[in-house]
């Protein structure tokens, strides 16, 4: 399976719904486009929910960051829920994990928004 | 327990498997499931095997979109072995080459939030040895192992 990505409003967070793989190619390219049409639209509370995420390669890795990058030169922020152990631990090899806020229940996600 | 012998004698067989591979995305697939397979006929566990697989897919993606470019003309080399004690992946393209010896940190401040970068600090951290070399007619080789006792 490659990646999948349905994005839904909770109050004024947009939560998009990542599941399947992040890598090189289709999945990177998905995710990139989601983002930036988020961008384009305003959006400035979004929270990618990554629990079904089963994998992700440097070039996700890659995408998560220009994601953050620009939705935070945009003036909005942008947050992480549920990371799988193979995520958190690729973040934390990479020093990345502190750089993004990361959270693991979405309810208090959507909450530290405010 | 002759099913048991039969698991042990084929986790000790030494096995190699080699491939020409198309500069495309699906030879970075391709290789990635044989490198898994192989390894996990030699009896490595999840966690490592997760690694391996990771540190070939990047491996790949540099021969295929760095050195290869794509290129239809040029083929990646891949080869897998295994013996009693460590799987081998040996990953060769026709490319340009690049200044691997310079490669900026990627967990340094200033490179952190780079949208690349991020490759083969990946493959060290994953295996046990980490080798890459220019190749005489052009291209590089990248030699990877891993151990079945991890350093």
């Amino acid at each position: 399976m490659s990646v999948k990505l349905n994005t839904r409003q909770v109050g004024d967070v947009s939560v998009v719904d990542v599941a399947g793989r992040i890598t090189l190619g289709e999945g990177s390219s998905a995710l990139r486009d989601a983002l930036r049409d988020m961008v384009g639209k305003n959006h400035k509370k979004i929270l990618l929910n990554l629990g079904e995420v089963s994998y992700i390669d440097s070039s996700g890795i890659g995408e998560l960051v220009s994601g953050f990058t620009s939705v935070t030169n945009s003036g909005g922020q942008l947050k992480l829920l549920g990371l799988t152990k193979r995520v958190k631990d690729l973040l934390q090899i990479t020093k990345l994990y502190t750089v993004f806020d990361v959270h693991e229940e979405e309810a208090s996600a959507i909450r530290s928004f405010a | 327990m002759a099913v048991l012998r039969m698991s042990n004698q084929s986790r000790h067989e030494a096995e190699t498997v080699e491939r020409f591979l198309d500069s495309t995305l699906e030879s970075v697939d391709h290789a990635e499931e044989i490198a898994v397979g192989l390894a996990k006929r030699a009896g490595f566990g999840e966690d490592d095997l997760t690694k391996i697989g990771m540190a070939v897919r990047e491996s790949m993606v540099n021969a295929v979109v760095h050195g290869n470019r794509y290129n239809a003309n040029k083929k990646v080399r891949f080869s897998v072995s295994k013996n009693s004690e460590s799987l081998t992946v040996r990953i060769a393209d026709e490319g340009e080459g690049f200044d691997f010896e310079n490669l900026p940190d990627p967990c340094a401040g200033e490179n952190l939030f780079r949208s690349s970068g991020r490759g083969i600090f990946l493959i060290r951290s994953f295996m046990d040895e980490f080798q890459i070399r220019r190749l005489a007619p052009g291209g590089l080789e990248v030699v990877l192992v891993k151990r079945m006792v991890s350093k």
